[in-house]
């Protein structure tokens, strides 16, 4: 119980954002928190887990608020990399072979999620494959 | 004399069908010892998994998992040699081998975790036991990034106290 009250004010701003399938619980000296959000309350959960555990440095919780549940099939998505191009690959694995690229903020469309890491997309210039879902942003 | 010969072989006769019947009585306990016998065997062979047997009237019904043809036809030759066994319906399956649950969650949570790592070659990430412990450096202007992407892969704890935040 002693972790649910240090992130009291966590637990307490996703039951007030309305996280979905929400998911709270304390094993082995470690807090869980599982839901699904939209990517502006995915980033206010994990601003307020850094402001109470300054550098996520205690190891006690494992926040996993799922901001693309809810994204389907043939949804338009920004490749939102850090600067560099994004890898197209041919399996959902960074060992598969890349097979093509996908520019910096160019929109892509989703085909099918193989996992909640590894997404399959095509390129309107008709490159297909999968991208981790880290990079790419739902419009 | 004639009389006596008719009458020993009536006795025989006798005889005979008696143990024939009592043979017949008899079958039953000697089924469930050749299944005895073949439930041994089996529990000898350390690649079988589920293993049961069926014996009915000398006949043996195999079932359970073994992870190779080779596997399954020892198995068919060690039981065929046991007494009491007439014929076998192997119908053992053969499941290639696959690593426990334990041993594929950890095998995939340290592939998800490489894939997460990998636009952060400053971090070194283990995974043991579903605990990810993170060593290096990192920016901290890319920590937050990297715990999303960490956090989401469902490991059982991330240590990063060991990371150097710069």
């Amino acid at each position: 119980m002693a972790l649910q009250e240090k992130y009291k004010e966590l637990i307490d701003t996703a039951t007030a954002q309305g996280v979905n399938n929400l998911n709270v619980r304390e094993q082995d000296g470690i807090l869980y928190i599982d839901g699904d959000a939209g990517g502006s309350v995915k980033q206010q959960l994990w601003d307020t887990y850094e402001r109470l555990d300054p550098n996520y440095s205690s190891g006690d919780l494992v926040m996993n608020i799922n901001s693309i549940a809810g994204v389907t099939e043939g949804s338009k998505l920004k490749v939102t990399t850090n600067s560099s191009n994004l890898n197209i690959r041919s399996g959902p694995s960074t060992d598969a072979d890349i097979v093509g690229k996908a520019a910096r903020h160019e929109v892509v469309t989703l085909v099918s999620k193989a996992n909640d890491q590894w997404w399959e997309i095509k390129t309107d210039d008709g490159e297909a494959g999968y991208s981790y879902t880290q990079y790419l942003t739902p419009l | 004399m004639k009389n006596l010969t008719m009458k020993t072989t009536a006795f025989l006769v006798a005889l005979v069908m008696m143990a024939a019947a009592f043979t017949g009585c008899k079958s039953e306990p000697k089924d469930d010892a050749v299944k005895a016998a073949v439930e041994t065997a089996l529990l000898a062979n350390p690649h079988i998994a589920g293993a049961s047997v069926m014996v009915e009237k000398g006949v043996a019904t195999l079932s359970g998992q073994v992870p190779d043809d080779a596997t399954k036809a020892d198995i068919d030759k060690t039981v065929a040699a046991i007494p009491g066994v007439k014929s076998i319906v192997n119908n053992i399956a053969v499941v290639a081998d696959t690593p426990s649950v334990a041993v594929a969650a950890t095998d995939m949570l340290s592939n998800a975790v490489k894939d997460a790592t990998k636009d952060f070659p400053t971090v070194t990430a283990t995974v043991n036991d579903g605990v990810i412990t993170l060593k290096g450096e990192i920016q901290k202007t890319n920590l937050q990034k990297l715990m999303m992407a960490l956090n989401a892969l469902k490991p059982k704890k991330i240590d990063n106290s060991q990371l150097v935040i710069k």
